[in-house]
């Protein structure tokens, strides 16, 4: 029987003990064996957030079929577990089994948001690593980054060993390999990282220096030996029916966020909206074959018990055999009690269809993301999402039985206008009124109920807006104050409600996420003031995280609010995610012209992401 | 036709609440392919019911649950299978067919045996946690104050205790289970604590639901699986 590392009297008193015991069904237990390497997975929030994500999955699924690894999860305990950890000396654990943490070869981060950067710092802490790596010694883990904000790595660069560059399929297996090589004779900890960072999509912060301009800014970003390379290519997965995928996902015993099979039909998007990081970094999209997609729905809904599966990717609808693969899911999952969930899809005849046939059409609410509420602003943004074929959807969906429409939004995006703002309001007006003209007063299942939904946009590395200036938290929370009376200018204000985020969060993942190296120290402060949780608006801090910055010298607007020349040199210039920077100057440019650049499947724009002669790159020229 | 299973809970499964077991036992019984009944309706849900809800941090050897199924499948063969993909901490004991006729398991609960341990670290000095029980028990009676959702009423718990046994290290309890008047074990030892004029510690006790009962045509207390057969 596994032995607990927490006592009966402490999983008694906190919170969702189930977060801790590990246990769960499909969790991989192995017989702890000297030569073996112990990995343990980190998602640097909450159990429920972190055994959502798929990233993980994937990877613990991957380590795991390795005979010679025991890769093992764990999360951040909750705040009640965390003070009882620090009051009782009591060290961080893995989940599987039950040892410290501090006890493993490695410990990987995903880093899926900025906000979690002050819990990296908790999940070090509580298992007596050294937050410094510098700090570190032969008898540490290797702390290892990876995941989206990597991408950018520079502002969380002084916490982290190495970073992974890319999709983690591809050079695990040779990380590992080396690890093993270098600890058969005398292992040197410094000696192994500077072989990783010669492994295609691994970089090691420790090895590499910055200077300053006088104003702040990059002067040179070098690597100090010349062995070292200079630029870091992204790793892709040039065959996605070939690399593996998780059949027996963990089943976690408490309702999680994502409590359901999740299959990733395609990895990229052709769409090349221009806020979006995702969109870019998954370059080129590579469509999974349909056979594959078959074999595991079925497989992994046998071996989880789930009564759901989602279809997960960037853009649903742009899945080239959607249409067959709906109906043989929907065939299958009739017999199976199974519910399906189809998360952005766009509204259009089609998936009105599919919907109608997987939801409750009464119950469930449509949603709609234009993103901005003028064409000119979509223009500028590249959403290629006209106002005619919004309202023809709200139509078609009013006719099909739905009464609840989400819109979501964004505000502060690059050139807007107050004219941009209002159009929110007006395009949502416009939608209230297509129900009424199109649903008969004795067909109205009520008012039509419609949400606007804005966030505040932030500038992300490897987009066209990567120079962009991002707005001041006041500027942000005027223009949602325009934007809710204008709203209840209008005729349907009834129909309407206006929601948005705070301004704040946004303020500060927007300095984390275009940061520099000197960034790590305002989070170290700030965590050592308390900080921690910020995704979480009811621990977050905003005076702790100014009280930091101040403290460090550093002003938050030098990396918000400032636009940046094409010639600036950014802190993530030395990553590369195969898109050319010429491509996103290209589109920088055109993004001013208010000009709309087409998908990839319309017209190839020479972004850079052929390079990998794969997906939709190469079957077209094939 | 209705099936009822028996298992037991331990480990690190006691800390998973009552609703997070139900839903394992939904996924289980999904992963085990049997052939389960569904609700109908839009959002239909599987034909399972629980007996006896059981508290985060108790043990049991004797939970049950009752579900139909769409087709005949025999007990030993439905137990296997079950059993296959529990986790360390729930085993199936036993599967059971019901008769046409039998109330649903949560409807007939009648009682319950516990057996309460000291829990490790939390031992006394001062005296032996058992010694005193009989002498507790020998009462006429066991007045003790029940509180209610709006008020409390007095009540005398000795009715509601069937039997129990005291040896060396635990207590042996069977008390009332049934919807008037479900009694739970630690109420129990509130009682008895406060009789030797002391006052129980957090998590002091180790309590295992060892069985859970219902009552034959005769009124005698018989197990919830007596009352099915093997198929």
């Amino acid at each position: 029987m596994r032995k607990l590392a927490l006592n009966d009297e402490i999983l008694l008193t906190i919170e969702k003990p189930a977060r801790y015991i590990g246990g769960e069904v499909n969790s991989v237990m192995k017989e702890n064996k000297e030569e073996l390497i112990r990995f343990v997975m980190c998602f640097p929030d909450v159990y429920e957030i972190g055994m959502s994500h798929l990233g993980i999955q994937i990877l613990y699924d991957l380590l795991n079929s390795y005979e010679d690894v025991w890769c093992e999860r764990v999360y951040s305990p909750w705040m009640d577990l965390d003070a009882i950890m620090r009051k009782e000396q009591i060290p961080l654990f893995a989940l599987e089994s039950q040892d410290p943490v501090s006890d493993f070869d490695f410990i990987g981060i995903t880093l899926q948001y900025e906000m979690c950067y002050t819990n990296i710092l908790q999940v070090l802490d509580l298992s007596n690593i050294p937050i410094f790596a510098k700090e570190r010694t032969n008898e540490h883990p290797i702390v290892i980054g990876g995941g989206p904000c990597a991408y950018n790595p520079e502002p969380i660069a002084a916490f982290f060993d190495l970073f992974y560059i890319g999709e983690g399929e591809t050079q695990y297996r040779a990380l590992l390999d080396l690890y093993k090589n270098c600890q058969k004779d005398g292992y040197d900890r410094m000696d192994f990282l500077h072989k990783a960072a010669q492994i295609p999509g691994i970089y090691c912060p420790m090895l590499y220096d910055v200077t300053y301009h006088a104003d702040g800014t990059i002067k040179v970003f070098y690597p100090l030996y010349d062995d070292i390379p200079k630029t870091i290519m992204k790793e892709l997965v040039t065959d996605v029916n070939q690399v593996p995928y998780p059949k027996k996902p963990v089943v976690p015993f408490i309702k999680v966020t994502q409590d359901r099979v999740v299959l990733e039909i395609q990895r990229g998007c052709i769409r090349g909206c221009r806020f979006c990081q995702a969109g870019q970094l998954y370059r080129p999209v590579r469509e999974r074959s349909l056979d594959f997609l078959k074999e595991y729905a079925i497989e992994m809904l046998d071996n989880t018990g789930h009564e759901e599966i989602s279809l997960s990717s960037l853009s649903s609808s742009d899945y080239s055999n959607l249409s067959e693969f709906m109906d043989f899911l929907i065939e299958k999952c009739k017999d199976k009690h199974v519910n399906i969930s189809l998360p952005s899809l766009r509204i259009d005849a089609f998936s009105l269809d599919v919907m109608s046939k997987v939801q409750d059409v009464k119950k469930s609410s449509l949603t709609f993301a234009p993103e901005a509420g003028t064409q000119r602003m979509r223009n500028v943004i590249n959403k290629g999402l006209t106002e005619e074929v919004i309202l023809n959807g709200a139509r078609l969906a009013f006719e099909g039985g739905w009464n609840k429409v989400k819109l979501y939004f964004m505000l502060g995006l690059p050139t807007e206008t107050i004219a941009d703002v209002k159009g929110i309001a007006e395009l949502a007006n416009e939608v209230a009124k297509v129900y009424y003209e199109t649903v008969p007063k004795e067909k109205r299942n009520g008012k039509v109920q419609i949400t606007i939904s804005t966030s505040f946009f932030i500038p992300k590395p490897f987009t066209p807006f990567q120079w962009a200036p991002m707005g001041y938290a006041q500027e942000f929370l005027d223009k949602a104050h325009t934007l809710k009376d204008t709203v209840l200018e209008q005729l349907n204000k009834k129909s309407i409600r206006y929601i948005y985020h705070e301004a704040d969060v946004s303020v500060l993942e927007g300095a984390f996420a275009r940061g520099d190296r000197k960034i790590s120290d305002v989070i170290y402060k700030a965590y050592q003031k308390g900080c921690i949780y910020d995704a979480w608006s009811e621990f977050f801090k905003q005076e702790l995280w100014d009280e930091a910055f101040e403290e460090c010298g550093l002003n938050v607007d030098f990396y918000t609010t400032r636009e940046r020349s094409v010639d600036e040199v950014l802190p993530w210039d030395f990553i590369s995610c195969g898109v050319e920077k010429a491509f996103f100057i290209r589109e920088w440019e055109r993004a001013k012209a208010e000009t709309v650049t087409p998908n990839c499947k319309m017209q190839c724009q020479g972004c850079g992401a052929a390079r990998f002669k794969t997906g939709i790159c190469f079957d077209k020229k094939n | 036709m209705k099936y009822r299973i028996k298992f037991s809970k331990y480990s690190s499964m006691v800390f998973i609440g009552h609703l997070d077991m139900m839903r394992y036992f939904q996924k289980a019984i999904r992963r085990a392919g049997l052939p389960i009944a569904y609700s109908t309706g839009f959002s239909p849900h599987q034909i399972l019911s629980f007996a006896a809800p059981l508290g985060v941090g108790l043990f049991s050897n004797g939970e049950y649950a009752d579900l139909e199924f769409t087709s005949e499948i025999k007990t030993a063969e439905c137990k296997k299978r079950l059993q296959e993909v529990m986790v360390e901490g729930v085993d199936i004991l036993s599967v059971k067919v019901l008769p046409k006729d039998a109330g649903n398991a949560m409807a007939s609960v009648a009682a319950a045996s516990y057996t309460v341990k000291i829990r490790k670290g939390h031992e006394r000095d001062d005296f032996s946690f058992t010694k005193e029980f009989d002498r507790f028990m020998s009462q006429n009676e066991i007045l003790i104050e029940k509180e209610t959702k709006k008020s409390s009423k007095v009540l005398n718990l000795k009715e509601f205790i069937f039997d129990y046994k005291a040896d060396a290290d635990s207590i042996y309890l069977l008390v009332d289970a049934s919807s008037s008047g479900n009694i739970k074990p630690g109420l129990v030892m509130e009682a008895y604590y406060q009789f030797l004029q002391k006052k129980p510690e957090a998590f002091e006790f180790v309590i295992t639901r060892e069985e859970t009962y219902t009552r034959d045509q005769n009124g005698q207390l018989i197990s919830l699986d007596a009352v099915g057969e093997d198929l």
